[in-house]
């Protein structure tokens, strides 16, 4: 099975990266980088929610628990069990 | 005192930040009416000085218009100066209703409200029609007022690359158990100049079940055939539902907006938009304006072809001369310099031969974009355009840009 952090990771870059955008990692900082605005947190939410079945309470998706790929992972494990 | 030498010192720093950070603005005051020809003082204090205005949306001419001033002289001989009163009190005139339903006939819609401003139509309209049952999708690129439209709505928010069909579709799928799904966009973008695929987007709406909302106002006026806006050059006249639009640029230019659209959303803005409801709406002197500027396009639409062989011909000429453009049609050029500096030296010197056009960078546009746009007018004859163009040129080889690709550029001075 596809390891999370990389289907993540892969989401983000298809949705949020231009074409002149530097690479990103599992630790680059999201939001505060100002990679992700919170505008668009909201796709990654829903896509996330999707692809694993889960709901995530809107006072947990917070712009900090979203902030690199590693804190949504600990986020999603924390939903699926 | 509660204003203290303490507080004062944090304004002082946080203003001392936008200065260092070079994005401090300042005003030039004109000292003529708005035209192709003004007469400005800047840096305040110094003389005036003769230039070209080549950054107004003044793009129909018709902001000091002899027929429009005169409509607004007997406008204010007739009804009076102001309304003292917000619309559902006692502040409407027979001209507040006239001009929403010449709008609505201009626009081809079903029904229009006046706003203060289109950034009120837009602040406005995304409370009154929606709710947490719903989704709005909006382009990337869409007009700051929007998005404080969009914040102060409590339906869910989400964004589509810009102009990029297929990620919409993506999001419309995504959000497939929304209430309402509404797609949000500008008609024609005001840094890029492009226009917005509507022709696509309500394709996308129709197979998806979504309200199409437009703001038109670098369209309303002068954007396709007859200049009803960028429905029309899309060809999607009658299937987009919410319109707004300003009557501060093509329409005469002194101030005020609108929502036109389905009569039911246009209603529910009467009922509920918080900036129709608690503030004045256009004075009368200014409904006598746009009255006059709607009578004057739907007689002929000999400014808007003026407008276009006028973008044409600057187009043509800033290409040949070797400048790097924005892709388009619309009369927003961009002059694309990429470097921030650059663009602030290029305007200084236009200014100095005598040519207004001002040059944005980050973070008015994206990093590493930095222009100057230039806004082409029916006001413009092609002696300014010439006049600017050789200013272009001059400039352009003391740079020594002429001829080069984006990447040379970036090449030789930075991003």
């Amino acid at each position: 099975m596809e390891e999370i952090k990389d289907v993540v990771l892969s989401y983000v870059i298809e949705e949020y990266l231009e074409e002149d955008d530097e690479e990103i990692a599992y630790d680059t900082p999201l939001i505060s980088g100002g990679i992700v605005d919170s505008f668009s947190m909201v796709s990654l939410k829903r896509f996330l929610e999707n692809k694993y079945s889960i709901s995530i309470p809107d006072d947990r998706a917070t712009p900090e628990a979203f902030d690199s790929v590693n804190k949504i992972v600990t986020l999603i494990r924390e939903f699926t069990g | 005192m509660s204003y203290s030498e303490t507080i004062r010192k944090i304004y002082l720093d946080q203003i001392d930040q936008i200065k260092n950070a070079g994005i401090f603005k300042e005003e030039r005051f004109i000292h003529s009416s708005q035209a192709a020809d003004i007469e400005v003082e800047f840096p305040t204090g110094s003389s005036l000085k003769k230039v070209i205005n080549m950054c107004a949306n003044n793009y129909l001419g018709l902001s000091s218009h002899p027929d429009v001033v005169k409509a607004a002289h007997e406008g204010l001989d007739t009804r009076g100066y102001g309304m003292s009163s917000v619309r559902f009190i006692c502040g409407t005139q027979d001209i507040h209703r006239e001009l929403e339903n010449r709008m609505t006939q201009f626009l081809g819609t079903e029904d229009t409200i006046l706003f203060p401003s289109c950034m009120d139509a837009n602040a406005g309209v995304f409370e009154a029609v929606l709710s947490d049952q719903d989704v709005m999708i909006s382009d990337r690129l869409v007009h700051a007022s929007i998005i404080d439209g969009i914040r102060l709505c409590s339906a869910m928010h989400d964004t589509f690359k810009h102009s990029n069909m297929e990620h919409l579709e993506s999001k419309l799928q995504l959000h497939a158990d929304k209430r309402f799904k509404m797609v949000i966009t500008d008609g024609v973008f005001s840094m890029d100049g492009d226009t917005a695929k509507l022709d696509e987007m309500a394709g996308l709406c129709d197979k998806y079940g979504a309200m199409l909302f437009v703001d038109d106002s670098h369209a309303t006026g002068f954007i396709g055939k007859t200049g009803r806006g960028t429905h029309e050059k899309c060809g999607v006249l009658g299937n987009v539902d919410i319109i707004t639009t300003t009557f501060g640029k093509a329409l005469g230019g002194a101030s005020g907006g609108c929502v036109s659209g389905r009569k039911e959303l246009v209603e529910m803005c009467r009922q509920k938009a918080r900036p129709y409801l608690f503030s004045n709406t256009i004075a009368p002197v200014v409904v006598s304006g746009v009255l006059k500027v709607l009578e004057i396009l739907s007689k002929s639409t000999e400014l808007r072809d003026k407008l276009e062989n006028n973008t044409k011909h600057w187009r043509k000429g800033l290409t040949e001369a070797g400048f790097v453009l924005k892709e388009g049609d619309t009369p927003i050029v961009p002059v694309m310099l990429f470097n921030a500096k650059l663009s602030q030296d290029f305007s200084k010197d236009l200014y100095n031969e005598g040519i207004y056009a001002i040059g944005f960078f980050f973070p008015v546009v994206p990093n590493g974009q930095a222009r100057i746009r230039t806004q082409i007018s029916a006001g413009h004859e092609i002696h300014h355009l010439d006049k600017a163009l050789e200013a272009f040129v001059k400039i352009g080889e003391k740079y020594g840009i002429l001829g080069l690709t984006k990447q040379e550029i970036i090449e030789k001075y930075g991003l």
